[in-house]
C-alpha cells in the first residue's frame, strides 16, 4: 500500500495546502509542522508559480508573495530535505506543468523521490497531457494526482480508472478559493468514481468552515483545504504558524 | 498539420485544468461540424463580405517600392476591416460558431484592445454578452479602445493580477471561463491556448492569405516571391501565410519585436530567444525566467 493510501486509513483525511515561501521557508516549515501536529493527514505543498490560473486571489497572492521572497524550486527542495526529517505524513507537490518541465521532468522527479516527496498534482495537466509526466513520476514513485471536475461528466470513468494515490475531487466551478456554498451535485459525481476505482477521493475547492469539512467528508474520504490557511499567512505573515494549528484543529477535531 | 491531440510538431496540446476539457471537447465537435457545413460558411461569408468589407485591398504601394529600391511591394489593408484590423475574421467565425452551440455570453482577452473591440462588435451584432479582461496597464494606454468596447455595451475588466498586461488577461479570461462554461464561449484572439483553438483561428484567418494569392495572381498574374507579417500572438501571420505554406518558391518571413533587442531582458522576440516550455494550455517558446 501507498504512503498516502496507508494515511488515508486512519479516518477521514485533512489535507492542508500551503505555499512554500510565503513569505519565507522557515515560517512554512512551521505552519507544516503546526498543521500536522493539530490533525493534518497529509500536506499539499504549493511551488510558487508567476502565472497560476487554477488559483483564486488569495492563492494567486501567497504565489506572488513567494516568488518576490526570492523562493526557487531547488530551495523548495532543500526545504523539504529538511522538513523530511521529522515529518513523516505524505507530502505531495502542487504546481503547474511549466515548473516541472522546465525544470526538467526527469530531474524534478528524481529529487522528488530523493527527498522524500510521495505525489504530484499539476492542475493544468489533465487526462490527455499526462503522459508528459507519467512515465517519470512512475519511474521515481511519485503518485500522480488525477483530478476530478464538476464538468467531467463522461470523463469520470477514465480518469478514476488510471488515478494513482488518491483521486482529488473539484467541488465547484472556478478557481480556488473559499465559497459560502458548494453546490454541485457530488454525491453523483462520488458514485460514478467509487465504481471505477478504490482509491481514496479528497474533496477539495472552496472548503473552509468545520460544517463543510464534515459535510464533504462524508461524502468522500477526505477534505482538502487551501485558501482558508493560506489567508492566515496573508494576515499573519510570519506569525501564522500558531493561527494555522489553531485552524487546523477545528477544522480536524470533529471530522 | 494537426493531429488528432492538437499537437503541430511539439508544440501545442491541451494544457488546462480538467474542468475545461469538457469546454474545448464541446468546441472541437462543434467546430469539426459546421466547418464543411454549407450553411455555417454561406453565413459568415456573409459577415466577411457585407460587414466586416472584405475582400480587403490590396494596395500597391509605389511610393515605398521606389523608396526602398528592391521588390515590388503590395500592402494587404486588413486595416481597412470594419473595426480597422484583422481581428474581426477570427471574431465574426467564433460568434458564429457560438451562436450555433448555443452560448450566449463571449469573454475575451485583449492587449491593445483590436480583439475586444472586434468582440464586443461582433457580440453586439449577434446580440450576445460581452465581457473583455484586460490589463489596467492597457486599459491606461489605450484608453480609447476602452471606451468603444463600452459604447458596443461590452464590460471592459481592469486586470491587476501579475503584470497587468495581455498575459495576466488571458489567465484572468480562463479563469472566468473556469467559473461560468455552460452560456458561454472563450473568443480567444491569438494562434494560441489549448487545442482547438489554434486550429479555428489559423482557419478563420486564412482567408487573408487566400485573398492575396488570387489578388497577386490577378494583378501580377504570379505568386509573390515573399509574404511579410508581424509576430506577435500570430493570427495575423498565420492568417496570411496559410495558403502559401506549400508553394515553396514563397519564402514567409516573420517579423517579431525585439524591443530593447535580443540580447537584452526588455524583448519579445520569443522565437528568437524563448525556451521552451507550457503556458496557457499549450506548449510552445516563452520568454520565461527562473
Amino acid at each position: 500500500m501507498s504512503k498516502i493510501a496507508s494515511a488515508f486509513e486512519q479516518g477521514k483525511a485533512f489535507i492542508a495546502f500551503i505555499t512554500c515561501g510565503d513569505p519565507d521557508l522557515e515560517t512554512t516549515g512551521k505552519a507544516v509542522r503546526e498543521a500536522v501536529a493539530n490533525g493534518a493527514t497529509l500536506i499539499e505543498l504549493g511551488i510558487p508559480f508567476s502565472d497560476p490560473t487554477a488559483e483564486g486571489p488569495v492563492i494567486q497572492g501567497a504565489s506572488l508573495r513567494a516568488l518576490e521572497g526570492g523562493v526557487t524550486t531547488d530551495k523548495i527542495f532543500d526545504f523539504v530535505r529538511e522538513l523530511r526529517k521529522d515529518v513523516t505524513v505524505p507530502l505531495v507537490f502542487m504546481t503547474y506543468a511549466n515548473v516541472v518541465f522546465s525544470y526538467g521532468t526527469e530531474r524534478f522527479l528524481a529529487a522528488c523521490e530523493d527527498i522524500g516527496i510521495d505525489g504530484l498534482i499539476l492542475p493544468d495537466v489533465p487526462y490527455e497531457e499526462k503522459e508528459d509526466f507519467l512515465p517519470a513520476c512512475r519511474k521515481h514513485g511519485v503518485k500522480l494526482i488525477s483530478l476530478i471536475a464538476p464538468t467531467s461528466a463522461d470523463r469520470i470513468a477514465m480518469i478514476a480508472k488510471e488515478a494513482e494515490g488518491f483521486l482529488y475531487i473539484v467541488s465547484s466551478l472556478g478557481v480556488t478559493g473559499m465559497r459560502s456554498e458548494i453546490k454541485t451535485d457530488l454525491q453523483a459525481i462520488m458514485e460514478v468514481v467509487r465504481q471505477n476505482t478504490d482509491l481514496p477521493c479528497a474533496i477539495g475547492f472552496g472548503i473552509s468552515t468545520p460544517e463543510q469539512a464534515k459535510k464533504m467528508a462524508s461524502i468522500s474520504d477526505g477534505v482538502i483545504v487551501g485558501s482558508a490557511i493560506v489567508k492566515l499567512l496573508e494576515q499573519h505573515g510570519k506569525d501564522a504558524p500558531k493561527y494555522i494549528g489553531e485552524y487546523v484543529h477545528s477544522m480536524t477535531k470533529d471530522l | 498539420m494537426t493531429n488528432p491531440n492538437g499537437r503541430f510538431g511539439i508544440h501545442g496540446g491541451q494544457y488546462i485544468p480538467e474542468t475545461l476539457m469538457h469546454a474545448v471537447i464541446e468546441l472541437e465537435a462543434a467546430y469539426n461540424h459546421y466547418k464543411d457545413d454549407p450553411e455555417f460558411n454561406r453565413e459568415l461569408t456573409a459577415l466577411f463580405n457585407d460587414y466586416a468589407g472584405r475582400p480587403s485591398r490590396l494596395y500597391y504601394a509605389e511610393k515605398m517600392t521606389k523608396d526602398l529600391g528592391g521588390a515590388k511591394i503590395y500592402l494587404k489593408r486588413e486595416d481597412l476591416n470594419h473595426t480597422g484590423a484583422h481581428k474581426i475574421n477570427n471574431v465574426l467565425g467564433q460568434a458564429l460558431l457560438a451562436k450555433k452551440m448555443g452560448k450566449t455570453r463571449l469573454i475575451a482577452e485583449t492587449g491593445a484592445g483590436q480583439h475586444g473591440v472586434a468582440t464586443a462588435t461582433a457580440a453586439a451584432l449577434m446580440g450576445m454578452e460581452c465581457v473583455v479582461f484586460m490589463g489596467k496597464e492597457d486599459t491606461i494606454r489605450q484608453a480609447l479602445n476602452v471606451y468603444r468596447m463600452r459604447l458596443l455595451g461590452a464590460e471592459v475588466i481592469p486586470v491587476t493580477s501579475g503584470t497587468a498586461t495581455l498575459k495576466d488577461a488571458v489567465s484572468e479570461a480562463m479563469r472566468e471561463w473556469t467559473s461560468r462554461i455552460d452560456d458561454t464561449h472563450y473568443c480567444l484572439g491569438s494562434v494560441m491556448g489549448p487545442h482547438p483553438f489554434p486550429t479555428i483561428v489559423r482557419d478563420f484567418q486564412a482567408v487573408i492569405s487566400k485573398e492575396i494569392k488570387e489578388q497577386m495572381l490577378e494583378k501580377e498574374g504570379k505568386l509573390p516571391d515573399a509574404v511579410l507579417a508581424c509576430v506577435g500572438g500570430g493570427s495575423n501571420a498565420i492568417g496570411s501565410f496559410y495558403h502559401f505554406i506549400n508553394d515553396k518558391e514563397v519564402a514567409l518571413i516573420g517579423c517579431e519585436a525585439a524591443g530593447r533587442g535580443v540580447d537584452t531582458f526588455e524583448t519579445a522576440a520569443t522565437i528568437a530567444t524563448g525556451r521552451l516550455g507550457i503556458f496557457h494550455g499549450m506548449k510552445s517558446y516563452f520568454c520565461q525566467d527562473e
